[in-house]
């Protein structure tokens, strides 16, 4: 997994089914990437459901935040629709884990991304990673630490 | 992970509140799984009150749940006509049918004075507390709700699991 200080690996995946984002137009941001192993886990403790609570946190951060899990396009589509999520799931897709495996975070037994998440500088470095346990949803205190050690640089 | 701030005087508290253990719940109004452990943390207080401090801070997820928010305020509302556990308690019972007007119909049901109670639901300063609290959550570490801190740090279990290692604790 890729460590603090590492720059990030750029990646252009889809975020809706007619439109790409690509991770270094955001240069001049934080940005959060939130790997994830799949769409429609449990609601209320769902890791997407509580960041999309977050946004105006993030913001306040001048941070944008991504989740992103193999699953496709569609599948964020139907998701994000079910779930009223305000912020874009990205679809690491074909090649299927390419971008989590950049970042040092595929489960290659499962065929999913692991639970991870990498907070990233206006310059596009790693500024923190964290790699949590697949079944526990790791909240959101150390991306808002690692948000505030940026903003104290 | 530890409770960020930790218990103070803003905090609505019950049982013995100069207890030294004390359990906070970040819970969510409309959350059945908080509607689950509602029933749990009533044999709580009915079993061990004397012995502990529970506290409810807010949590609502109000992008997921339409009314958890409002129905937050509510309980602040009530809470400045001295009501906050009664309104706490009644939208839990009640959850099913919590909207707007029924939390007007509850507030009735407690006595409230309901020009105030109304004036009350639009004021922003309650709001920035339910707010306050849902960023308390946030920096604790909540990933969820419910979620339950003991003594300031995070307990990962769910009301069924406090309760019974309390149990334990209590009969060695």
């Amino acid at each position: 997994m890729l460590q603090k200080g590492t720059p990030a690996p750029d990646f252009t995946l889809f975020a809706t089914p007619d439109q790409e984002i690509t991770l270094s137009e955001f240069k001049g941001q934080n940005v959060i990437l939130a790997f994830y192993p799949a769409d429609w886990s449990p609601v209320c403790s769902d890791q997407m459901a509580l960041y999309n609570e977050m946004l105006k946190f993030f913001k306040k951060y001048n941070a944008e935040i991504f989740g992103i899990s193999v699953d496709s396009k569609w599948c964020h589509f139907a998701f994000s629709q079910s779930r009223n999520l305000h912020f874009p799931l990205l679809a690491d897709f074909e090649a299927k884990g390419e971008t989590a495996k950049k970042y040092g975070v595929y489960n290659d037994k499962e065929g999913e991304c692991k639970r991870a998440l990498f907070v990233i500088d206006k310059d596009g470095i790693i500024e923190w990673s964290y790699l949590s346990p697949t079944a526990v949803n790791p909240g959101a205190d150390g991306i808002l630490e690692a948000l505030q050690n940026l903003n104290n640089k | 992970m530890s409770l960020k701030p930790a218990v103070n005087k803003n905090d609505h508290a019950q049982g013995n509140l100069k207890s030294d253990l004390v359990i906070v719940e970040y819970g969510d109004y409309q959350c059945p799984y908080c509607r689950a452990a509602y029933p749990v943390l009533k044999e709580l207080g009915r079993e061990f009150g004397s012995q502990l401090k529970f506290v409810f801070r807010n949590f609502p997820l109000s992008e997921m749940h339409q009314y958890a928010r409002v129905a937050a305020i509510a309980t602040e509302a009530a809470n400045l006509q001295g009501k906050f556990w009664e309104m706490h308690d009644a939208i839990y019972e009640n959850q099913e049918n919590l909207n707007e007007k029924f939390l007007i119909k509850l507030a009735k049901q407690l006595n409230l004075n309901i020009s105030q109670f109304e004036k009350d639901l639009q004021n922003p300063e309650l709001g920035n507390k339910v707010d306050s609290d849902f960023e308390s959550g946030v920096m604790s570490g909540v990933n969820g709700t419910p979620s339950f801190f003991v003594n300031d740090k995070k307990f990962d279990g769910s009301a069924r699991d406090l309760l019974q290692i309390i149990r334990e604790n209590a009969t060695e």
